[in-house]
């Protein structure tokens, strides 16, 4: 009898997975010990959709100087719905605007402006309070060209071009209005334009050495103009100044899905700052890491850890899939989850006792 | 009186966009013609916005002394927009004799449809119609079988209004009160989704514009290029009434049409007339006199010439009504959009995209009938006075024109002070 090599048919899918999708990110258990508990609890059902309203996949949250609060979501559309600060619905913004097909994130800057970081369009949106488009970033692909490829799930390539983006993910400001874009999953670098949109300068190669990237996935700055970038898939935050200098690695809290350094984008809030990264359950195996992630970190800005709150699941206060965090107030979080569609309120207990480490 | 011939060897360096793509090089004759001048710049690297390829001269040509600047005043903010109702890249602009501004534009992706025994487009696209003031008056040709990608907008002294798309290749007529007269080209019945081509290895992924395109046939020959567009899609038209991507549409004193076909697989100019029987087609690729390497703008002078924006090339060509090539003129950098003024003397404005994103190289050229450089204004950016790639340009009053923009997603109202 001939032997040859066969593979179970139930198991293509995954060979086919493993293939389209390397584990670049494959989610990690944090490596930071004795970490202390912040108590927390979500406000139950705060969002509250009109009926026939509904949210897909939650991507971005962010909140505005009002404390109003947007949630950029992947529905049938891909759609920017406006909340109150009590969690009612209030508006849409941008349905059916040319840049929308695939949402990623969603930030406010500091003067209230909303910025939708779009994957599918490989764009940046940047809307006025009042829901008028203002600038763009990025181009996205022309229809016609893209008849003789159809790119399925596409691929990393790292073109890193000034002005286009390869599945960009996210975006931040700093006090002077310029604009920070994390580039993404067919990049793996971090962008810098000034506030008119003009570029000034990327880092980032694909690797895992200092200033190289691994899907870096999420971006903040703190009001000295550092750069906080939640570097996915080799597991750290990498902290570069306001030039793109490496600063700093914080290489102890797991895959940071989302970072977030509390203030907003100020300058009204000047307060102490801190850094929150979720090492978040990931969306395409759920059961695998549920254990060992779930979790966010609330940190120093030089990195010490002050404790972490949370784990993964589906209930009230779990957290399934966190993919953003916004954090202007250190003590009320607001998180977007993949996994159940939602997005939670969280409030945070000050903590009384301060980490050992 | 004869202006300066300049007859230079130009190497072309075409740089792959992704790795699929060894770098190329064709050595390429600039063809001569009284009006042509060489660009002062050849040295930049000049991106085509169409279709993805970096060209980049090797060898600086006789520098013109540069035009003056015209100064004016911009403003990017006029038109109006309920808030469901959100301006995207826009294909084209114009204004009708009553001052009504119209505005084709991509507004959403196109959709390929599934479940079905073909895939074809549909959505992409809608046409605005906004009064004089740029407020909102109402949506036009809404779920209309050919709105897929905005590309161009004119409108015929009639106030009739012609919309140009590039995914449906389709040229199609409304009446001022917005019912389909006319409709020009057929859409594909099918689009191909991967062809049999030498597209594959294609690591860089969705990077638009691309060699699988180029080996789809109708490009290499000579003698008019009338093949139907992506790669003979079923249905897609008779011989003379096919295009491949169409950019732009004109017409003369008796009402004939001529569509400039196009930036896809073939280039000539095809003629038709009032009611939209084909005539005559002319062109075929090439860099000759007669030739084309993407037509992309027309225009028609009282007289009935016909004005050909070359937009590879990198000129503009000059035909008699029937097609005999008359003269050409270049700089005026990589010509996507044209407009002819309706004064007493007869000036073209040409807007200039030397890259895709709309950042690095742009400008708007004056320019008389005999291809003098008159002046130019704007430059590429974001802000007011300056152009994320004008697609379109309103001159209906030469002193206060609309630009379209594609990657700033705006009109833009200009006013010159000369």
């Amino acid at each position: 009898m001939k032997r040859s090599l066969q593979i179970p048919l139930f198991v293509l899918p995954f060979l086919l997975t493993a293939v389209l999708y390397p584990p670049v990110s494959a989610q990690t258990k944090a490596t930071a010990t004795n970490v202390p508990t912040i108590p927390h609890q979500a406000v139950p059902d705060f969002f509250k959709n009109p009926p026939g309203i509904y949210t897909g996949e939650n991507m971005g949250i962010a909140t505005n100087s009002k404390g109003n609060i947007y949630i950029y979501h992947r529905a049938n559309e891909t759609r920017l719905f406006e909340y109150s600060p009590q969690g009612n619905f209030v508006r849409e913004i941008g349905r059916h605007n040319y840049g929308f097909a695939f949402a990623h994130s969603v930030r406010v800057d500091a003067q209230d402006n909303i910025w939708a970081v779009d994957e599918g369009t490989d764009m940046i949106v940047k809307f006025s309070p009042e829901g008028r488009v203002l600038m763009t970033l990025g181009r996205r692909p022309d229809a016609v060209r893209m008849l003789i490829n159809m790119p399925g799930a596409g691929t990393y390539h790292g073109r890193n071009e000034p002005y286009r983006f390869g599945r960009e993910t996210d975006v931040a400001f700093d006090q002077q209005g310029n604009i920070f874009v994390s580039d993404g999953y067919f990049d793996a670098r971090v962008v810098k334009y000034d506030k008119n949109g003009r570029f000034v300068k990327a880092v980032g190669t694909r690797g895992n050495a200092n200033l190289q990237f691994n899907t870096p996935h999420s971006i903040a700055t703190d009001f000295q103009g550092n750069v906080y970038v939640g570097d996915r898939g080799n597991a750290r935050v990498q902290v570069l100044d306001n030039n793109l200098n490496w600063k700093a690695n914080y290489p102890n809290v797991g895959n940071p899905w989302a970072v977030c350094v509390s203030g907003g984008p100020g300058p009204k809030n000047p307060g102490k700052q801190y850094l929150y990264a979720s090492n978040s359950w990931q969306d395409s195996a759920p059961a695998a890491g549920a254990e060992i992630t779930g979790e966010i970190y609330k940190m120093e800005l030089d990195g010490t850890i002050i404790g972490k709150f949370g784990r993964a699941g589906k209930a009230a206060g779990e957290f399934a899939t966190v993919h953003q965090i916004d954090c202007r107030d250190p003590d009320v979080l607001y998180t977007a989850e993949i996994n159940d569609w939602r997005s939670q309120k969280i409030l945070l207990k000050p903590q009384g006792t301060k980490s050992t480490n | 009186m004869k202006k300066t011939i300049v007859n230079a060897v130009v190497a072309f360096v075409l740089l792959g966009p992704a790795d699929w793509l060894a770098d190329r090089i064709c050595w390429w004759a600039m063809p001569a013609g009284p009006f042509l001048n060489a660009e002062a710049d050849y040295r930049r690297g000049s991106y085509d916005f169409v279709r993805g390829f970096r060209l980049q001269a090797e060898v600086t040509l006789a520098a013109q002394t540069a035009p003056p600047l015209i100064a004016f005043d911009a403003n990017t903010d006029f038109l109006r927009t309920p808030n469901d109702i959100y301006i995207g890249e826009v294909g084209g602009v114009g204004r009708n004799s009553r001052g009504q501004i119209f505005v084709y534009t991509r507004t959403g992706h196109p959709y390929a449809t599934l479940g079905d025994n073909r895939t074809f487009y549909r959505n992409g696209s809608r046409l605005f119609q906004f009064d004089a003031n740029g407020k909102f008056i109402r949506e036009w040709g809404q779920d209309v079988y050919g709105f897929n990608a905005a590309f161009g907008l004119r409108i015929d002294p009639q106030d009739n209004v012609w919309t140009i798309d590039a995914g449906a290749s389709q040229v199609v007529k409304f009446d001022p009160q917005g019912r389909i007269l006319l409709v020009l080209g057929r859409k594909p019945e099918a689009i191909n989704v991967r062809p049999a081509q030498p597209a594959a290895g294609r690591e860089g992924g969705g990077r638009d514009g691309g060699a699988g395109r180029e080996g789809g046939g109708g490009r290499e020959g000579g003698g008019p290029a009338a093949g139907p567009g992506r790669g003979a899609a079923p249905g897609s038209g008779v011989p003379g009434s096919t295009f491949s991507e169409p950019g732009d549409v004109a017409w003369d004193a008796m009402g004939n049409i001529y569509v400039a076909d196009g930036v896809g697989n073939t280039n000539r100019i095809a003629k038709y007339d009032k009611d939209g029987r084909f005539i005559r087609h002319w062109g075929s690729t090439g860099t000759e006199q007669g030739q084309f390497n993407g037509v992309k703008a027309l225009a028609v002078d009282r007289q009935g010439n016909v004005y050909a924006a070359d937009m590879r090339n990198k000129r503009i060509q000059i035909f008699d009504a029937d097609g005999t090539f008359k003269s050409q003129f270049g700089n005026v950098g990589t010509p996507i959009a044209m407009c002819l003024t309706t004064g007493a003397t007869q000036y073209l404005y040409v807007s200039h995209a030397g890259d895709d994103v709309g950042m690095d190289d742009a400008a708007i050229y004056k320019v008389s009938l005999d291809g003098r450089i008159l002046g130019k204004f704007g430059s590429a950016g974001k802000l007011p006075k300056e152009f994320g790639i004008a697609n379109s340009i309103d001159c209906r009053n030469e002193h206060e024109l609309l630009i379209g923009e594609m990657t700033n997603w705006r009109v833009q109202k200009v006013t010159l002070k000369p």
